[in-house]
């Protein structure tokens, strides 16, 4: 003789995710592999894009977990390509030491920004961002030592010394913007899986992003800006090191946070599979948009604009709400399910998948 | 110190334009609490609207080009109110920042693909050069003083709109309590309509005098948002005097900064307008409840 | 009949605040709405009002429906709300607030002078600020902002709240000279002596329903305990 009991399971993961997860290890895999066998003008390619990839993260982090629109990223990342620069020009570091002093610049500066910054809400601190930025672009125009308004170049030695395992220049920088994407989108994951996230995905799922933002604390929001000013700052760094030369008015240009908002919004705010979306989307118009000089820009506006107004959950996250889709085991459910006991064995207390 | 009371004398001119680019911003926000982040843009549309008009009707003085230019932005102001900005309203503080944006981003390509990226300048004839003498071997420009004539009129003339007519006392009413507004009887859509359209106007104003004042190309929209912002923030949200005194602190501290180093000019306003956060985050003349 | 909902439903989201109201209210009548807190006394007011989207049934006044009109439109009709808590405009002065009644529809039984002959206090601070007036004179000048409509029916959420009794009576007293002028009342009234005593009718609501409707006089306190608080019966 048996007894149904009705067992409630709190479970992470559906079958859809563990089926990305299985075939996302793959894909991560081949990645990796394709610093072998990839040409020149693949890594480029794909470099650029993990490193466009990362910066939508972090901006989809700040906009969607932290609540704080930024119309200023491009100061972390001006700030991390300088920083790389200077090491290599008047320091006379290698590169990965210069590397990590970018990191270091743009939390270093995030902080103090923060504090400043933090006084305005909404849009005004949206601005308030953009105003820090140009403060910097207008600042670094004037430092001579580092070409001023002109800009300055990478030495040959410096660029030449970017080596490791063997692999040439091409495939490391490739190898470190793929880490660099991963390690963003990682960090988002493990945000939004923790018991913060779980206030944050339960408000997201009838709302935006933004106003979803169950996380007021002052000191969180500094963290994740502190976070996000550090990997912008790397991501600048690898980006200026592959370019190999650096001007203010480049570095510190608008249009970056411009392509960030692309990708993410029309991709979808606050999900983790929406800038992944949108930077696909973003690379497939950049494509065929190339040629088009101002065109381009007015194009992705446009979209952008429309996107915002007619599907302001994005691409992705309107798909997702629609089929209740998630990649990313991030969103917990109840599962119920019939357990039997034998009537012996009722000393026995079921199992429970602990969460 | 006569250069710097030169300084300051100019500083008081300019800034009196930078509290009229930031006037347009301070009434939108008041009504609807939206921030149009593409509104620089628009001031650069307007100058090389202007330009524009000045070709096609062979207009000599810009300040004529207003006459068609002042009813046109009206009406496209209520337009994009109504027909992008309402629908992007809402609790979501993110979306219209977005939105607005995106309009800066169209806007100024736009005008790329359309004017070039050449830089252009509104020509104002004798009044440009023309100054008028002062003690103590002071002279003050005609055109900047005309400037600060025109600014603190146009404020005048908001203020007056606001505290004595009946569709100022709907959008000061809509701006505490947007809800009862409407059960009173005002058409809430409508009125941010208006409200846009009128700031609009501030913003052609601002459009032709800036675009005589100094050059500008397709660009030059960010800078004069930031501007308008910084006036906004140091003078206090909620007053258009304060916003009006806002930049004319803006306008001192940017001349005195180019008065030691022309590359100064810029970053002496935006230290002050950071200090100003700092210190007082609320602005010199904040209104009582926000 | 000036004013009849029937089976009107009320949602905010997806939470529904009101099943199947049914209500009706002659011209020159007064009608008292009772309830706990949360019974949708205030949804009810609101819909009427065009604040809350409505499903299903219909809201009629002098024959013409009101569903799906926007508030701006319904106060233009004649159906004027002084809403929950008074929500008066806080940067205007009295007058102002007074005025803005008047913003889209104005007529000539309630004029300014008219509304200050009613409630004398008000034209001694027609230039204050409104946050400077007590309680009791701040909800003096939500009913004459309403007034000042010139509403054939006014609804009055709530008019007893956060004052004193004294004051609460000499509001009914002025409410009963605005009946007096030929205007229809419906009040939402939490004290339930105060609703039976100033209503001809009354109906009681009970999470989202109505479970009471009758004339005031042949109410028995039974009656309205068992109405107001369900099954369970009187407390």
């Amino acid at each position: 003789m048996s007894a149904g009991l009705k067992m409630r399971r709190v479970a992470q993961s559906s079958k859809l995710s563990r089926a990305a997860g299985m075939i996302a290890v793959v894909i991560v895999l081949a990645l990796v592999s394709a610093a072998g066998w990839g040409d020149r003008g693949l890594l480029s390619l794909l470099m650029e894009f993990f490193c466009y990839l990362a910066l939508a993260q972090m901006w989809n982090l700040l906009a969607g977990f932290a609540g704080i629109v930024s119309l200023g990223q491009q100061a972390f990342l001006g700030l991390g390509g300088y920083a790389l620069f200077f090491a290599a020009l008047r320091l006379g570091w290698n590169p990965l030491e210069a590397f990590l002093l970018a990191g270091l610049a743009g939390a270093v500066v995030a902080i103090p920004g923060a504090l400043v910054v933090f006084r305005l809400q909404g849009a005004y601190l949206a601005i308030g961002t953009w105003v820090v930025a140009e403060v910097l672009r207008l600042i670094f125009s004037q430092v001579a030592m580092l070409g001023a308004g002109s800009g300055i170049s990478l030495p040959v030695a410096f660029a030449k010394s970017v080596k490791m395992a063997g692999l040439p220049r091409d495939a490391v920088l490739y190898l470190a913007a793929l880490a660099l994407a991963l390690a963003t989108i990682f960090a988002s994951y493990m945000l939004l899986r923790s018991q913060r996230g779980l206030a944050l995905t339960a408000i997201r799922d009838n709302e935006l992003g933004a106003r979803s933002s169950g996380v007021n604390s002052f000191t969180v929001k500094l963290m994740v800006f502190a976070a996000t000013g550090l990997g912008t700052g790397l991501t600048g760094a690898l980006l200026y090191l592959a370019k190999l030369r650096i001007s203010p008015a480049a570095a510190f240009d608008v249009n970056w946070t411009s392509y960030m908002i692309f990708m993410v919004v029309i991709g979808g705010v606050g999900t983790l599979e929406g800038p992944i979306a949108g930077t696909l989307v973003y690379f497939v118009l950049r494509q065929y948009l190339a040629d088009m000089g101002s065109w381009y820009l007015i194009i992705l506006g446009v979209v952008a604009v429309t996107v915002m107004l007619r599907l302001p959950m994005g691409i992705w996250g309107t798909a997702a709400r629609k089929y209740d889709l998630s990649l990313f085991p991030t969103r917990r459910r109840v599962v119920f399910e019939e357990v039997t006991v034998a009537q012996q064995d009722r000393s026995r207390v079921p199992e429970t998948t602990a969460h | 110190m006569k250069a710097i009371a030169d300084s300051i004398l100019s500083g008081i001119l300019l800034g009196s334009l930078y509290g009229l680019f930031a006037s347009g911003l301070s009434l939108v926000f008041g009504v609807m609490r939206l921030v149009n982040v593409a509104h620089g843009d628009f001031i650069v549309l307007c100058a090389f609207l202007a330009l524009a008009i000045q070709h096609v009707t062979g207009f000599g003085l810009p300040f004529l080009t207003l006459i068609i230019l002042v009813p046109l932005m009206f009406v496209f102001g209520y337009l994009l109110q109504r027909m992008v900005l309402n629908p992007a309203l809402g609790p979501d503080i993110l979306r219209p920042v977005l939105i607005t944006f995106g309009l800066s981003v169209i806007v100024q390509n736009g005008l790329l693909q359309g004017f070039s990226a050449d830089s252009q300048k509104l020509q104002g004839g004798r009044l440009e050069t023309a100054s008028m003498p002062l003690p103590d071997g002071l002279a003050i420009g005609a055109f900047p003083l005309l400037t600060l004539v025109v600014a603190v009129a146009l404020i005048g003339l908001l203020q007056w709109v606001l505290y004595t007519t009946k569709i100022g006392r709907a959008l000061r009413a809509t701006s505490d309590d947007l809800r009862t507004a409407g059960m009173m009887g005002v058409n809430t859509p409508h009125l941010f309509g208006i409200a846009a359209g009128i700031a609009m106007i501030t913003i052609a104003v601002a459009g032709v005098f800036t675009g005589i004042r100094t050059s500008f190309d397709a660009s030059a929209g960010p800078a004069w948002l930031i501007f308008a912002f910084e006036a906004v923030i140091i003078g206090g949200l909620g007053s258009l005097w304060g916003t009006l005194a806002g930049g004319i602190i803006l306008g001192i501290a940017q001349a005195i900064g180019a008065h030691f180093s022309p590359g100064w000019q810029m970053l002496a306003g935006h230290v002050v307008f950071l200090a100003a956060l700092i210190f007082r985050p609320r602005g010199l003349f904040p209104r009582r409840v926000e | 009949m000036l004013l009849e909902v029937s089976h009107v439903n009320a949602f905010y989201g997806d939470f529904q605040a009101l099943f199947e109201v049914s209500l009706q209210a002659n011209t020159a009548e007064a009608l008292a709405i009772i309830g706990a807190n949360g019974a949708g006394k205030s949804t009810l007011l609101n819909a009427i009002a065009g604040n809350v989207a409505t499903k299903g049934g219909s809201i009629r006044f002098i024959g013409d429906s009101l569903s799906g009109l926007k508030p701006w439109n319904i106060v233009t009709r004649g159906v004027t709300l002084v809403p929950e808590g008074r929500r008066l405009f806080t940067s205007l002065t009295v007058q102002e607030n007074l005025q803005m009644g008047a913003y889209a529809r104005k007529g000539t039984d309630w004029t300014l002078p008219k509304v200050y002959e009613l409630f004398p206090r008000l034209k001694e601070r027609s230039n204050q600020a409104v946050t400077s007036l007590s309680g009791g004179e701040q909800q003096m000048v939500a009913i004459g902002r309403a007034l000042m409509s010139n509403p054939e029916l006014l609804m009055c959420d709530d008019l007893s709240l956060g004052l004193a009794p004294v004051v609460v009576q000499d509001i009914y007293a002025t409410l009963g000279k605005v009946r007096k002028s030929g205007v229809t009342l419906i009040v939402v009234e939490q004290n339930v002596q105060q609703a039976l005593s100033f209503a001809d009718r009354v109906y009681c609501l009970q999470e989202g329903r109505v479970t009471l409707e009758g004339v005031a006089r042949e109410l028995t306190l039974e009656d309205v305990s068992r109405a107001y608080f369900g099954r369970r019966g009187a407390a």
